[in-house]
């Protein structure tokens, strides 16, 4: 793969919560336009190495990380970085859904707009809250209640509300924390599907425990295993033909 | 229960269980009862004694002087309103912002020793709090004041709304906060406009709690703001207020004192009763979201 094409590229990077050191020296590197998925066994380092991507580790109390994370050439960990304008750029859809409880469902998905400060128009938001639902293929679910509460939604619509709310902004990179966890099957599905559609305008990383899940929607897949990136490589390669010794036992259930 | 009479001994244990139950929700039912009956009491007395007494004039006149018939407590009223909402402008602000610090510095040993001296001012009589108000306002400005008694209840009412307001934040989900930052929110927006919002209206049940308490306060306004029987609204000179007032005329020894006394004191806790059902109203359509 041509480096130009590389959109997030990790090196040598380091976490830590308090003493316990979470993360060993990961490198790796993410192709723009493309989905990678992080599987792993629990506690692993997948959900550590994510936040670390668009610098959310850190807001833990005692979390701390080094190396490089390059978005475009540029180091998210350098001096002169706003971690602010990082989280901008790189949006985060969590484990669990996280609609605004105060909030509408057409303010959910601006929020990350209007609490920014944007100076746009009523036109302009409601051109935004229709593109970004669109996007989140709940459009024609919400469209004649946008001013009911968010948390009005099912759990399935509310991840993809987060999911809207986190393409509002425009970022450039989705990160995606076992999105699908609290889901059930066919909430899970919309949100697969959607995944292969958002893949056209963005880069996607996606954590998740689930391997078919992995298998199904990623272009790339990376193991990890007790804080370690164990193997990276083509999502097909590592399915059916890894070459480490770990990552064959986990995908095949053998582990531990 | 013997294995052989296991039908038996089930609905034996069974009948025992609902008895268990049955007389533990006769004595929970009773000791609710129980703590209704002095309130209901109370308000009941309040209404046949003070009722008579409250008319028009009560609201719009002065203290009559002994002897003279009629009178009210017009500056009473406004007293307390002003007292209370001076008391309201300074403690609120300090109080909520130290709740929000607490809640988002839990393990801080600052956070921790402020936690602390927050509990213990909870327990210090209002008496002394009064002194205190004494000593840094009273002595340096030459005499009482509304300012003074204003900082005496504020000082009682920044812990309560402190430890509360700490209290309704941690309750917000964490995932709220996180889910805000990560979309480039800065930090200070988050903690205003999602997680203080989502708390809001366990933050107005905090501070209407605490205003009901210091709006009842008459020994730290006993040497703060004193009292004053002619009319004043000005921040630096004694004014009335209607606890010290009922204090005074209760136990004097003037029937038609006496009768005023039971009237401002049903004043006085219709207003709190309005406040608090007024806040609720205001923060009603916000606690109704955060459902």
């Amino acid at each position: 793969m041509a480096d130009t094409a590389e959109k997030l590229i990790v090196k040598k990077l380091n976490a830590y919560f308090n003493k316990h050191h979470a993360l060993h020296d990961v490198t790796l590197s993410f192709a723009d336009k493309r989905v990678a998925a992080i599987i792993g066994p629990s506690g692993c380092g997948k959900s550590t190495l994510v936040r670390c991507l668009n610098r959310m580790h850190e807001v833990v109390p005692g979390a701390r990380a080094n190396g490089e994370v390059l978005l475009d050439g540029e180091n998210i960990y350098g001096d002169d970085i706003d971690p602010v304008q990082v989280r901008r750029r790189i949006g985060m859809v969590f484990q669990k859904p996280t609609p605004f409880p105060t909030m509408s469902i057409e303010d959910n998905v601006a929020a990350g707009l209007t609490l920014n400060g944007a100076s746009i128009s009523r036109a302009e938001r409601d051109q935004i809250v229709e593109r970004s639902l669109r996007q989140a293929a709940l459009w024609e679910e919400v469209k004649d209640r946008l001013r009911r509460p968010g948390a009005s939604l099912s759990g399935g619509q509310q991840q993809r509300l987060c999911v809207a709310r986190a393409l509002a902004v425009k970022p450039e990179v989705l990160l995606m924390d076992e999105p699908c966890s609290a889901l059930d099957p066919i909430s899970t599905a919309r949100i697969e599907e959607l995944l292969l559609e958002l893949k056209a305008e963005f880069t996607i990383v996606i954590v998740t425990h689930n391997m078919q899940q992995a298998a199904r929607c990623s272009d790339m897949t990376a193991f990890m295993y007790t804080g370690n990136l164990i193997e990276y490589g083509e999502t097909k390669q590592i399915f059916t033909n890894p070459t480490r010794r770990e990552t064959e036992d986990y995908i095949t259930g053998r582990f531990g | 229960m013997a294995a052989g009479v296991i039908g038996i001994g089930r609905e034996t244990s069974y009948r025992y269980r609902k008895f268990k139950s049955d007389f533990m929700m006769t004595v929970t039912v009773g000791a609710t009862i129980l703590t209704l009956i002095p309130l209901f009491l109370v308000l009941g007395y309040l209404l046949t004694k003070g009722f008579s007494s409250v008319n028009w004039a009560f609201f719009t006149h002065m203290p009559a002087p002994v002897g003279e018939p009629g009178g009210g407590m017009a500056n009473a009223i406004v007293g307390t309103l002003e007292v209370v909402g001076i008391a309201i402008l300074i403690g609120v602000p300090i109080g909520v912002g130290a709740g929000l610090y607490l809640a988002s510095h839990r393990a801080d040993t600052f956070a921790n020793t402020v936690r602390f001296c927050a509990d213990v001012m909870m327990g210090v009589p209002s008496i002394v709090v009064g002194i205190f108000a004494y000593a840094v306002v009273v002595r340096p400005m030459g005499g009482f004041s509304t300012l003074a008694g204003s900082v005496a209840l504020a000082a009682i009412m920044i812990p309560l709304v402190t430890r509360t307001t700490e209290e309704m934040v941690v309750l917000v989900p964490p995932e709220l906060r996180e889910a805000s930052l990560a979309l480039g929110v800065p930090q200070w927006k988050t903690t205003l406009a999602i997680v203080a919002r989502t708390a809001l209206a366990g933050i107005a049940t905090g501070v209407i709690l605490a205003v009901a308490r210091v709006a009842g306060e008459t020994a730290p306004l006993l040497f703060t703001s004193f009292g004053n029987r002619f009319w004043s609204t000005s921040l630096f000179h004694p004014i009335n207020t209607l606890t010290v007032q009922v204090y005074t005329y209760a136990i004097s020894p003037f029937a038609d004192w006496q009768r005023q006394a039971w009237a401002g004191a049903l004043v006085l806790t219709a207003l709190v009763l309005a406040l608090e059902l007024g806040v609720r109203w205001v923060t009603g359509g916000s606690a109704k979201a955060a459902k």
